[in-house]
């Protein structure tokens, strides 16, 4: 974790003008990213943690402040093919098979056949869906097509992963076992993976870095530099490292929403 | 089971039928006694239910002419007649059938082409669409004779004026379906395709037109019902030489009515055919597709 942040925000601001007057989605975010990080952000709905992440994709521009990509801007990263983006819902294309929904982004990046089938195939074998090339989505279980989606955010040489709530409507035992596999994958391709949640044990199972937010104006709160080793199995959750920093976390956002909620 | 399945499709298709069967032989007795009645009376004869009954179905030129009288003489003027007949159906229907195809064909770019159009120009969007409405609004019969007129004028004659006015007709359904089918992608499809950096281009045709084929064919098939009814409206002003609609108009001038609805039997029985088969396209396309029609 050393050299040029990947991510760099300073005194980040965002404003959206409504018919009700501005809401101030974001204010005053300050935060770096290393390289080869897992963060998260953790908040409760409208803190702007989604608002963040599509600042960082060029999906929304900040209104003040600054912020840089890879040492560049948002809209640089996003045309230089950055970042893979995993959105709430798999999102997957009806009309195309699991192999094909993957090979779209390799297909718009003009990738060659060869190199198009091989890395389907490579990304397929990581995310555990060999022998689904064929299937269209609505013959997967909503896991898998996250599992899909994930894929295809990993087809192409992007180093940054930005992730939001990609388990969300996911069930307990299903969201486990992809937590998982995900830092498995963060571990053995070492990507930088910003992960927008709103589960405490998922934030803390997952990140090196929790970036706690709270709404009304969306801010940072807390950021917490995760203490548990990088290697981490499902039972380090019942460990008391984990109990502590879950439970931190659990006030900070507590304090952050002033109890109005 | 094909069969018991395609037996439990026509079930419902059938009694329907039967029905309207009923209500048309019913009101073909009822409109045509009075001429029964009339002609009795003035030969001083009476008239018993069932002679009246028989009377009524069996008239050369009755007010509605009942179902059998249809069919026998659809029956007369395709199977017994030779194609290139004057007096064929199948000839006129060939004739109708060939201009609404060509009229579908340009409808159907022109239609899409606008959509395309309309959905990546916004000026295109404002200063246009109004226009593809109001073009709907003014009355075809209105409209057919000038177009005939306009390019006679210029030296166009033939299938090419019917098949303006079937292209006249049947853009609008794929304009207006093309432009929903294009704009449905929700945000995060689009999002997603800016994370990639995709052009518009791309845009297009790996998302914009792929999500757009549920809507395709259902405006298909309006448009090529209405390029059908465009034919037979636009073989109206011509005085009558060939296609479905010379026979209509035909019928009309010499009190015809039995080959009149047999024009527009044969009509509909042609438009019922062409809806279904873009129906059965769409089936293969969708499945094709991974979603079930």
């Amino acid at each position: 974790m050393s050299g040029a942040p990947v991510i760099d925000a300073r005194s980040l601001g965002l404003t959206y003008q409504t018919g009700d007057g501005p809401v101030l989605a974001l204010q005053d975010v300050t935060l770096e990213v290393a390289k080869g990080e897992f963060v998260s952000f953790i908040g409760p709905s409208g803190c702007g943690k989604t608002t963040l992440l599509r600042v960082i994709a060029d999906l929304e521009q900040p209104t003040s402040g600054e912020i840089r990509v890879n040492g560049m801007s948002p809209e640089a990263a996003r045309r230089a093919r950055a970042y893979g983006y995993v959105f709430q819902a798999a999102g997957l294309y009806p009309w195309r098979t699991i192999e094909k929904n993957v090979r779209l982004p390799l297909e718009i990046m003009s990738y060659s056949r060869e190199e198009q089938a091989a890395r389907v195939r490579r990304v397929l074998e990581l995310v555990d869906l060999s022998g689904f090339e064929r299937k269209f989505p609505w013959q997967l279980s909503g896991g898998m097509q996250q599992r899909a989606s994930i894929a295809r955010a990993l087809a192409f040489d992007a180093d940054i992963l930005l992730m939001d709530e990609p388990f969300g409507a996911l069930d307990e035992i299903v969201r486990d076992r992809l937590n998982e596999e995900l830092l498995g994958l963060w571990d053995s391709t070492a990507k930088t993976i910003v992960f927008v949640t709103h589960s405490i044990p998922e934030a803390v199972f997952l990140s090196t870095k929790i970036v706690v937010m709270s709404p009304r104006p969306g801010r940072i709160t807390d950021v917490i530099d995760s203490p548990l080793p990088r290697d981490r199995p499902l039972g380090i959750r019942d460990s008391a490292e984990f109990l502590k920093v879950a439970q931190r976390l659990r006030e900070g956002l507590r304090a952050g929403d002033g109890g109005a909620d | 089971m094909p069969i018991s399945r395609a037996a439990a499709a026509a079930a419902p298709v059938l009694s329907v039928v039967t029905v309207l069967l009923a209500v048309w032989y019913f009101a073909a007795v009822m409109l045509n006694s009075a001429w029964t009645l009339d002609r009795a009376e003035r030969a001083e004869q009476a008239v018993g239910a069932l002679e009246l009954v028989a009377d009524t179905l069996s008239q050369d030129r009755p007010r509605l002419p009942a179902p059998h009288q249809v069919a026998a003489e659809i029956w007369k003027t395709t199977v017994q007649k030779k194609i290139t007949s004057k007096r064929s159906l199948v000839f006129h229907a060939w004739v109708t059938l060939s201009a609404t195809l060509l009229g579908f064909a340009f409808g159907t770019a022109l239609g899409v082409l606008l959509a395309v159009a309309i959905v990546h120009d916004r000026a295109t969007d404002l200063s246009v669409m109004p226009w593809v409405i109001a073009s709907q609004t003014i009355p075809i019969l209105a409209l057919a004779p000038m177009i005939i007129v306009v390019l006679n004028a210029a030296g166009i004659s033939g299938l090419v004026p019917k098949a303006v006015i079937s292209a006249y007709l049947s853009f609008f359904p794929v304009t207006v379906g093309m432009v929903a089918g294009f704009r449905s992608p929700a945000v995060h499809d689009i999002d997603l395709m800016k994370t990639y950096n995709a052009n518009k281009t791309q845009v297009f045709w790996k998302l914009r037109l792929p999500a757009s084929t549920p809507f395709l064919f259902p405006s298909l098939k309006v448009g090529i019902a209405a390029s059908l009814v465009g034919a037979i409206v636009g073989e109206l002003p011509t005085g009558a030489v060939a296609g479905l609609g010379a026979r209509l108009l035909a019928g009309s001038y010499y009190g015809q009515t039995i080959q009149i609805w047999s024009a527009l039997v044969v009509a509909a029985l042609l438009a019922a055919t062409l809806v279904s088969l873009i129906g059965s396209i769409e089936r293969v396309v969708l499945a094709r597709t991974g979603r079930a029609a």
